[in-house]
Formats: structure tokens, C-alpha cells, sequence
């Protein structure tokens, strides 16, 4: 099977300093993986690298473009790297203030996404957008107000519906769950795991919090300075640790 | 379709002076379709762990584990994540689920991750939970909030919602009372008949008499100190 990702011996500095270092993996379509790390890490700066909000130094990203197959996206032209962020490829953003618009309203904010692939027929996208909204547990009474009005549970929803409107294949998402109380992060993860298996997507998790990875990743990535120091199934990673540092982060968690 | 060979599992504890615990050395056996081996031996002798390693949630450092012919000791995380898909079930003592996604859900899901229609998964799961005798009003709610017992019998049902050519169970009938215990069996019994490979810890004696073609003492693997 040709993976959806091929990533390989992705590094980035900043001056002297590592982000990330000879970063190398495999992401099959349908799988979720997991990037898990304290904070400064690497693992932000990894997501940035991937999903061509930075630059990286060295290293290809080769995806499975649905037109021409395996292409290295660092070395595409921005208007062609532009389009698979707004076709292909989503991103979720830690706060949904980064990945919304805040002065349009909910429905916009869905049907911008759509407009930017080509869609010109209001109705359709009205209903493509109050369709979403349902998916995402958001009432369609509510399509017509700005972001700005909703809770902070609601805006991540938002900010996932808009995200996914136009069928990605593969989905980035930045500590999607931080920041939001425990019974709202619950209700997302569902949300999260349904999606990912209904449409079949591919998805790489960025966090730092291990509940999350458990229930939502299948192949665990552990970073520590900038360097990929444990990989392997979720559970195994997180159950039987093998480097030291994966012992200590898996053994600091508190137990409720 | 369970082939263990020479198998060897330390834990090395890194932030514990480095303090290298051997626990499992030179283990084999093997377990035919249609049979069920019992692993026996003290608390702590390791057969929990054995359990782990054939599930693939513990590495092992030496030797080889061949589950319906991959060595899952090798293969990478994906072969696994088929295997456990297609092949290889494990009802654990403990159930970790989703929050907030319904029993019926819960027990349908392995039935769904095989792309099975959504009505043959849920007439499945509603089968399960009929015979395990979890009430219908619970089934629309989150096991995360039933007592022990109730969520010991979802995890059963979601265990057995797919005919695994192998399955392991660790401790399938522990606190289940008489009504629900005799269903376990027959379950178990069913899976055999249909000829899954099984592996159990049974520490209900009866239980283990009555499904277990044999046993295996884990405490000849167990490592001899210096």
C-alpha cells in the first residue's frame, strides 16, 4: 500500500537551536498517529513543518496526491501547496481563534472553506454548512452567529466542521482537546474518532496529553529536544515504555 | 494459529538505576484451532504478561510469537493493527472506552472497524447484550458509568461481537454471578466449537475445567536468577 505520508529525514533549526531533527515516518491512509512530548519538544514544530507553515531545512514530505500520485510537497509551488491546505489537508488548531474567522458568521465560516475549492451556489452551501453544524453538535439555529458568541467547546467544533467540509484526507490537528474542560474534551474526542472512521481519514494528533493519544491514535510518536526518541503502537508505547525518558513521561501521569 | 517460540520478555527500568528484571525466558507453545490453553501459575508468575506479549502490547526482547502466521514480535504497528482487526481478539479485565459513546456503540465497534453494515453490527450487539443480560435502557448511555460488573460484561460482548480465529480472555468470569458466568462459557464454548485458538487466565477453577483443553505453567518461564 503506498502511505498517504512519507516523511523523511525532516529537520529544522532555529539559528542554533533544534526544532526538529532527522524526523522520519510513515502515515497509511486511515491511520491516526499520535505525537506526544513535553512542551518545546519539537512536536509543534514538527506539524508546522509538515503541514507547510514553516520551512524546514532538509528532509521531504512526499504525499499521495489524488491528480498525480507521491509528490514531495516542500518542493510543489505555493499556490499548488496553497490548494492541498485548502483541499486535501486540514489543520486544528489548538485555539479555534487561529483556525476561524471571528467576525463572519458560523455558516460562513464553513462556506468560505467551500468557496476557496469553487462552490458559487449559495443555497447548496447554506446547506452543505448547516449540514456540518449538525454533524459537529452545533444547532442550526445558530448558523447566522459570529464565533465570537460561542463557548470555547463550540468554537473547536466549529473550527472542525469548517475544517472538514471539504472531505480532507488527511487531517492535522494541534492539541485539539487543550484548553477545554474535561466534559467538553470527551465530547470531542467522540466527535473526533467518529469522523476519522466514517470518512476514512488520516489524521497526525499533536498533545501533550497521553488520555487523548490512548483513545484517539493508533502509532504513538514520542519527542523529546527535537528528536523522535520511541515509536510503536499506541498501547505498547504507553505500556511498555522503552526509553527512559517514555518511562518518565508514562510514569509522571496522575492516576484519577 | 498460536505458535510462542523461545520467548523472552525483561523490563528495564531506566529511572530505577537502570535495574534490568528478567520475567519471562524460553517460552513455547502452541495452540491448535478449536483449543483452549489455560495459563496457570502464582500471582506474579507472569501469565498476564504472556497474555500482553501475544496481544502485542508488550515488546518482547527475544524469540518469536507467530499469531495466524505473523510474528508479531517483528511485524510492524499497522501488521498489528490489522491482525487485532481481523484476527486476534483480547477481552482484558478492563474496559477503555470513549467517553460518552453508547454501549451498543461500544459493542458494536470492532464489527463496524471491519466495514460490516451498521444493522448487522448493531442486531449483534444487541444480541450480545440480550444474553449478557444488560438492561435496554442502559444500552443508549456510556458503560463508563455502569458498576463493575456491568462493564465487565460490555467489554465480553464487544470481545466476542466478532468471531476472532483467536481470542485471548484474562479472567472472563471473575465476579460475574452464576446466571452470567454459565453465558461466558457458552460463549467461549461457541468460539471453540467455531474453531478459535484460545488462551485464558481462569482463576474460577471450575471454569477453567470445564473450557480449558489444557494447561500451561508459566512458572517454567520463569527466568532463573544467578
Amino acid at each position: 500500500m503506498t502511505p498517504l505520508l512519507d516523511v523523511q529525514g525532516l529537520s529544522k533549526h532555529y539559528g542554533g537551536r533544534i526544532g526538529c531533527a532527522d524526523v522520519s515516518f510513515r502515515l497509511y491512509p486511515g491511520e491516526v498517529l499520535g505525537i506526544v512530548g513535553e512542551s518545546g519538544s519539537g512536536k509543534s514544530t514538527l506539524l508546522n513543518c509538515l503541514a507547510g507553515h514553516l520551512g524546514p531545512d532538509s528532509g521531504q514530505v512526499i504525499f499521495d496526491t489524488r491528480g498525480d500520485g507521491p509528490r514531495d510537497v516542500l518542493t510543489m509551488s505555493e499556490p499548488e501547496r496553497r490548494m492541498l491546505g485548502r483541499t486535501d489537508w486540514a489543520f486544528v488548531h489548538q485555539n479555534p481563534r487561529d483556525g476561524l474567522r471571528m467576525r463572519i458568521s458560523a455558516g460562513g465560516n464553513v462556506g468560505e472553506r467551500l468557496m476557496a475549492v469553487g462552490a458559487r451556489h449559495y443555497g447548496e452551501i447554506r446547506e452543505a454548512a448547516a449540514d456540518w453544524l449538525g454533524r459537529v453538535e452545533i444547532a442550526e439555529a445558530r448558523i447566522d452567529d459570529r464565533p465570537s458568541a460561542f463557548s470555547g467547546g463550540m468554537q473547536q467544533r466549529l473550527q472542525i466542521a469548517r475544517n472538514l467540509v471539504t472531505g480532507p484526507r488527511l487531517v492535522f490537528m494541534d492539541e485539539p482537546t487543550g484548553g477545554l474542560d474535561v466534559s467538553v474534551q470527551a465530547r470531542l474526542l467522540d466527535l473526533i474518532r467518529g469522523l476519522v472512521r466514517r470518512m476514512g481519514l488520516s489524521a497526525i494528533v499533536v498533545t501533550h496529553d497521553l488520555a487523548v493519544v490512548r483513545l484517539l491514535a493508533d502509532r504513538l510518536m514520542v519527542m523529546k529536544d527535537g528528536h523522535v526518541i520511541e515509536t510503536g503502537l499506541t498501547d505498547q508505547v504507553l505500556d511498555d515504555p522503552q526509553a527512559p525518558y517514555t518511562q518518565l513521561l508514562v510514569s509522571s501521569v496522575l492516576q484519577v | 494459529m498460536i505458535h510462542v517460540a523461545n520467548l523472552a520478555k525483561n523490563f528495564t527500568l531506566h529511572n530505577q538505576g537502570g535495574a534490568v528484571i528478567p520475567v519471562i525466558a524460553g517460552a513455547s507453545f502452541r495452540v491448535e484451532p478449536g483449543e483452549c490453553v489455560a495459563l496457570v501459575g502464582e500471582s506474579g508468575a507472569g501469565k498476564s504478561t504472556v497474555m500482553r506479549i501475544l496481544y502485542g502490547n508488550y515488546l518482547a526482547q527475544g524469540g518469536s510469537v507467530r499469531i495466524g502466521g505473523l510474528d508479531i514480535t517483528r511485524a510492524a504497528p499497522r501488521e498489528i493493527l490489522a491482525l487485532r482487526r481481523e484476527t486476534l481478539g483480547y477481552v482484558s479485565q478492563f474496559l477503555r472506552v470513549v467517553p460518552r459513546v453508547p454501549t451498543l456503540e461500544v459493542v458494536a465497534e470492532p464489527l463496524l472497524a471491519l466495514g460490516r453494515p451498521e444493522d448487522a453490527a448493531f442486531a449483534r450487539a444487541r444480541d450480545l447484550l440480550t444474553r449478557l443480560r444488560i438492561p435496554e435502557r442502559l444500552w443508549s448511555l456510556s458503560p463508563t458509568t455502569f458498576s463493575g460488573g456491568e462493564q465487565q460484561r460490555v467489554n465480553i460482548a464487544r470481545g466476542f461481537a466478532h468471531a476472532y480465529p483467536a481470542l485471548l480472555l484474562d479472567e472472563p468470569t471473575a465476579s460475574l454471578d452464576a446466571t452470567n458466568r454459565e453465558t461466558v462459557l457458552r460463549l467461549i464454548e461457541d468460539a471453540k466449537a467455531n474453531g478459535a485458538a484460545i488462551v485464558g487466565i481462569f482463576h474460577d477453577l471450575a471454569a477453567r475445567d470445564r473450557v480449558a483443553d489444557r494447561e500451561i505453567d508459566v512458572q517454567a518461564f520463569t527466568p532463573r536468577l544467578p
